[in-house]
């Protein structure tokens, strides 16, 4: 039977596109020529299409970053925009090939989804934004409020939970997209917005009257955010993982996009190991040892994403934070390329 | 002579006309039209003043808000804030582009213009019923337009590639309809046929397809293609997301076109039936030259309405993230160079403008064509 | 219909008739049927095989116990208790009871609006048909989903905050959280109020009988409708008083963000049921001006001579015989009307589709919840479609 079927169906499918997700991602990724990436369809400093529809954002440039290590080149990636719903999905399937959607770790996510999380580019927390002129200053007076919500994320879930805790009452507005969520706060449907921190920074710019909102200090939830990818597949996962620590250990040694060449000559053995001059570390891998170097050439370091998308050169001008290095009082932490 | 004569002579006889006297004068006249189509009764009066109420109450201020205060001109949302300002005109103007092809790269938009002209090539001689060739002409757009505008849009032959994320707009949403009619008519009618079969197997398979998707929302459909597709299929096989909406859509529009067969299969006498075995015809040939032609005919009229309707549920891949033309205006009144109050609202009459603009040209063509088939009912 | 099987081909000289297997009809649509059924078995197996395997590869438990698990987030509206504690299963009643809430409150104003405006295309009065073509021609040739936005994002946005409620009077509110209406509130006693209108309900309906009976055998006319309504208000109006008056309304108050206490209806449900009933409405009123123009002119030209005044006329003579005509394509808007609820989800209505959509988002369980949908889209598909029927065979035509 299946053979009736299968020539017709796969057929259909390659005619527009098609990709194979086999068991060995990295196999597949590199005989595509391409990195199929994952992104928020639409969340400024994260995943967002500029007005030429070419893609910006940190987790966007993560992508570029995994492209660049496995090929050399930051451009051989594709972005599927993907929303809260249908990203899961998109991955278990195979459509994409590591999902860089600012989405929170959590263990049913890790366990019970078919999914792994390959670290966390960005430690956020939930928070609220209000208007100015409703007076608020903290979380707890906000008893009684309208607060919008996207849909299906754990966002929905610890706000429920924060203001069942607290014993307070509020009136849920939930949308399926950020992009309505945003509106309907916009056209004062509701007093309060709430979604991950930096989510909030991101969303102010897009407003009217950014100045007439204010972000309230408190966090009432834990999120660290990550790349996925599918489980049972250890070599792709390893190469996700590892391009990440590179990006901060690239960050720790100060190695930049543009001093990444004379650093190759560097006495430091740290660096030498990092920019694939010494040691064999990219095989581990299945990748070139110089992976490293083509990641920081590629892109930069984590620190040079962070403030190019996040940071003062951006316009959401986020505070490194938890995002500042271990050694500057921070919790990301590059395991060591040794 | 002299009789005439005498006649004529009869001095009470009248020689000339009556000079003609003015009507009534309220039963010609601008006045009299008013006095019989606006006042005839009391009731009917009442009916006049609420109706002259309500175009008072809403016409001056959607002329207003549209043009007197609108703004027409403006680089960003600045121009727009002001306070009491109306339709933001200069946000359609300075999103034109992006509406009409999402974005479709800017080097490669002729691709698109070609497209347009392509269809138009095609669907002008199609509805002008005297124009020959309908043969070659329906060859033409069922088949070579969509495969030639397959590789306009997609890329090949020397054209760079445009993915489909890319795609969007106006473009977009005469993409997805136009796939779901092509796929839908012929689709349709093998379910018509199917379940009017005299087999009750392929009845019954046919009926409970159309049935169940008949029973329940297209944005079920589309979740459904979207989601879970690729769950349905074996390890490894993925559409793109373009195509899994084009298949829940094609799905979608197929059961309907195929009750609209149903109906006008139906509605052919059973003599030509009966006349089609009379001379021999089996199944096959009876359907395609006897029954079919007339049954197909019978029903332009509701195959239009059906291509209205798709034309408007387009709207609904929005919901399921492709940007057509509802979709892609949505996102651009969020985009921040561009939030005014007045922008969602300008957006959306601009987008409900041109949804309008196409579904009245068809259900106007659709009159047309009922009306010289002669399909309608008559009083 | 019996084309296939009973159609013989034509003798043929070249070949013996019927001498393949292939070539005689029976045969062969046996053979077609088996194969059709082979061919959706298997493909429905292949695609249930597909999906268990991918499940099972990608960990993804299946089935429907989820349904008992906490639901741990929280429904706008929701017109039975509801709290983030109850399971997904009780939400997905409150969505599939908002969905019915949608549906009948639009079908009720679209049928109403419908009505009058497809009678509006026929009126003798030029203005008022000019009116009702417009209106018509207008709605129903742009999205319903547009017109959604319009209301949520295009009129929401120039609405006032509920500090400034537009104040309507009689303690009606309007502001970008909605209407806001005064709520009444029933004290002990009003249980008796609603029992003696019931039975002046009763009364009433017993009163008309009566009258078509007297009417039948005698000719005589009987005002049964304004007595029965009389009946209904002095039993009900006794009754308010004898009881001492038990009920009072709870008129909503400005708090710090909303106002509290009343009822009131979100913008949500009031942009969906809006653009739901003027789209449907436009489709109806063509429906009622067909099955109007059905009737035969010389029906009214007979009632008018016979001395029927044109309310009555309308009444009694054209209405009950164009419903025959309007009942099927009404049926089918009415459907149509319902399952366009579910545009719900685009304006974060909690519709059956759009809680859906967050216990799937939350859980993973897509399989089980798309077929929830499709089940409960095609129950209340079959219940409407039962119900239409019912009526339409109770107003065919019974020949004398």
């Amino acid at each position: 039977m299946k053979r009736t079927f299968l020539p017709a169906l796969a057929g259909a499918a390659l005619a527009l596109s098609a990709s194979f997700a086999g068991a060995a991602t990295l196999d597949t990724v590199k005989q595509k020529g391409f990195l199929q990436c994952g992104v928020n369809t639409g969340l400024p400093g994260f995943g967002n299409p500029n007005e030429k529809g070419e893609w910006t954002g940190f987790d966007v440039d993560y992508c570029r970053a995994i492209a660049s290590a496995v090929f050399g080149d930051p451009t051989k990636v594709k972005f599927t925009p993907l929303d809260a719903k249908e990203r899961f999905t998109a991955l278990q399937s195979g459509e994409v090939d590591v999902l860089i959607r600012n989405t929170t770790w959590t263990m049913s996510r890790d366990t019970s989804l078919g999914l792994k999380f390959a670290g966390v580019n960005y430690y956020d927390g939930q928070g609220f934004m209000v208007k100015k002129s409703l007076g608020v200053k903290s979380v707890n007076e906000l008893s009684g409020a309208s607060i919008c919500v996207q849909s299906g994320t754990d966002t929905e879930l610890n706000l429920a939970d924060y203001f069942k805790s607290h014993n307070m009452q509020y009136n849920p507005v939930v949308f399926e997209k950020v992009s309505e969520a945003n509106s309907a706060y916009d056209s004062g449907r509701c007093d309060a917005y709430t979604t991950d921190q930096s989510g909030l920074y991101a969303t102010r710019l897009q407003l009217q009257k950014p100045d007439d909102t204010i972000v309230l200090p408190e966090i009432i939830s834990k999120e660290p955010l990550g790349p996925v990818v599918r489980q049972g597949d250890d070599v792709w996962f390893n190469v996700v993982k590892w391009t990440h620590y590179a990006l901060l250990d690239a960050e720790e040694l100060g190695v930049t996009q543009q001093n990444a060449d004379q650093m190759k000559s560097s006495d430091n053995p740290d660096i030498k190991r990092l920019l694939g001059v010494q040691g064999n570390f990219g095989q581990g891998i299945g990748l070139s040892n110089d992976w490293a170097y083509k990641i920081v050439k590629g892109v930069g370091n984590y620190g040079e994403l962070f403030e190019k998308d996040l940071g003062q050169s951006s316009p959401l001008k986020i505070q490194r934070g938890e995002n500042a290095l271990w050694n500057k009082g921070g919790l990301q932490y590059g395991m060591p390329i040794l | 002579m002299s009789d005439l004569q005498a006649q004529t002579d009869l001095f009470f006889v009248r020689r000339e006309l009556a000079t003609q006297e003015a009507p009534p004068a309220m039963t010609v006249g601008p006045a009299a039209w008013v006095k019989r189509n606006l006042f005839s009764t009391p009731g009917n009066s009442i009916l006049t003043i609420i109706g002259i109420a309500l175009i008072v109450l809403i016409v001056p201020p959607i002329i207003n808000w549209a043009f007197i205060n609108a703004v027409w001109t403006g680089t960003d949302r600045t121009a727009c804030i002001a306070e009491g300002s109306g339709a933001c005109w200069a946000f359609v103007k300075a999103e034109f582009a992006q509406f009409i092809y999402g974005r479709y790269p800017d080097a490669e938009r002729w691709r698109v213009n070609v497209m347009f002209a392509l269809l138009l090539l095609g669907l002008v001689p199609m509805s002008i019923p005297s124009a020959p060739f309908k043969r070659l002409n329906v060859l033409y757009l069922f088949i070579v337009f969509p495969v030639v505008s397959y590789y306009l849009l997609t890329g090949g032959f020397g054209l760079s590639v445009v993915e489909t994320p890319l795609w969007g707009g106006l473009m977009l949403t005469v993409v997805v309809s136009y796939v779901g009619i092509v796929f839908s008519l012929p689709a349709g009618i093998l379910l018509a046929l199917g379940r009017r079969s005299a087999m009750p197997a392929v009845r019954f398979v046919c009926t409970a397809f159309i049935e169940i998707v008949r029973g329940i929302p297209l944005i079920t459909v589309l979740f459904m293609s979207s989601v879970m597709l690729p769950l349905f299929l074996p390890q490894g096989v993925n559409f793109d997301k373009l195509l899994r909406a084009l298949i829940g859509v094609a799905l979608f529009a197929s059961v309907y076109m195929a009750e609209t067969v149903r109906g006008g299969m139906q509605a052919v006498p059973k003599g030509q039936y009966e006349g089609a075995k009379a001379v021999g015809l089996s199944y096959w040939p009876m359907m395609r030259l006897i029954i079919l032609p007339q049954a197909l005919k019978l029903v332009i009229p509701g195959i239009v309405g059906i291509f209205i309707a798709l034309f408007k549920d387009t709207s609904l891949v929005y919901i399921i993230g492709l940007f057509d033309l509802l979709g892609i205006v949505r996102t651009n009144f969020a985009d921040p160079n561009w939030a005014s109050p007045e922008t969602p609202a300008t957006g959306l009459v601009f987008a409900a403008a041109v949804y309008w603009v196409f579904c009245f040209a068809m259900s106007r063509y659709s009159q047309y064509v009922e009306r010289r088939l002669n399909t309608g009912r008559k009083r | 219909m019996t084309i296939q099987a009973t159609s013989p081909s034509a003798p043929r000289v070249e070949r013996p008739a019927r001498s393949s297997f292939l070539n005689d009809p029976d045969k062969r649509g046996y053979i077609i049927q088996a194969v059709l059924l082979v061919l959706v078995v298997a493909f429905i197996w292949w695609l249930g095989h597909n999906t268990a395997q991918n499940l099972q590869r990608l960990h993804i438990a299946s089935g429907f116990g989820f349904l008992n698990e906490r639901a741990g987030f929280n429904i706008g509206q929701s017109l039975i208790p509801y709290s983030g504690d109850r399971s997904y299963g009780y939400a997905l009643l409150v969505g599939i009871i908002n969905t019915i809430e949608v549906a009948i409150l639009g079908i009720v104003i679209a049928t109403i609006v419908g009505v009058l405006v497809g009678v509006g295309r026929l009126s003798s009065n030029w203005l008022i048909r000019q009116l009702a073509t417009v209106y018509v021609e207008l709605f129903r040739n742009i999205p319903p989903l547009l017109v959604i936005f319009f209301w949520y994002f295009g009129v929401l946005a120039v609405l006032p905050n509920p500090r400034d409620a537009i104040n309507l009077g009689l303690g009606f509110s309007l502001s970008n959280r909605g209407l806001f209406t005064p709520k009444p509130i029933f004290e002990h006693g009003a249980l008796y109020v609603g029992i003696a209108i019931l039975v002046g309900i009763v009364a009433a309906w017993a009163l008309s009988r009566w009258a078509t009976a007297r009417q039948m055998r005698t000719g005589q006319q009987f005002p049964s409708f304004w007595a029965g309504l009389a009946v209904i208000v002095v039993l009900g109006a006794a009754s308010f008083a004898a009881t001492g008056a038990p009920l009072h309304f709870d008129i909503p108050v400005k708090t710090r963000f909303n106002l509290n206490g009343g009822s009131q209806l979100g913008p949500e449900l009031v942009s969906l049921l809006l653009a739901l009933a003027i789209y449907t409405a436009s489709f109806i009123a063509e429906i009622v001006r067909a099955g109007i123009l059905s009737v035969s002119h010389g029906q009214t030209e007979a009632a008018y001579s016979l001395g029927l005044k044109v309310g009555p006329t309308m009444r009694k003579i054209i209405l009950p015989q164009a419903l025959r005509v309007v009942i099927p394509p009404l049926t089918s808007e009415y459907l149509n009307l319902m399952k366009n609820t579910s545009l719900a989800v685009a304006i974060g209505f909690a519709d059956l589709v759009a809680v859906g959509g967050s216990i799937l988002n939350q859980t993973g369980q897509s399989v089980e919840v798309v077929l929830i949908w499709m089940l409960v889209y095609l129950g209340l598909s079959l219940i409407m479609a039962v119900l239409m029927n019912w009526y339409n065979r109770k107003m065919a035509l019974v020949e004398r």
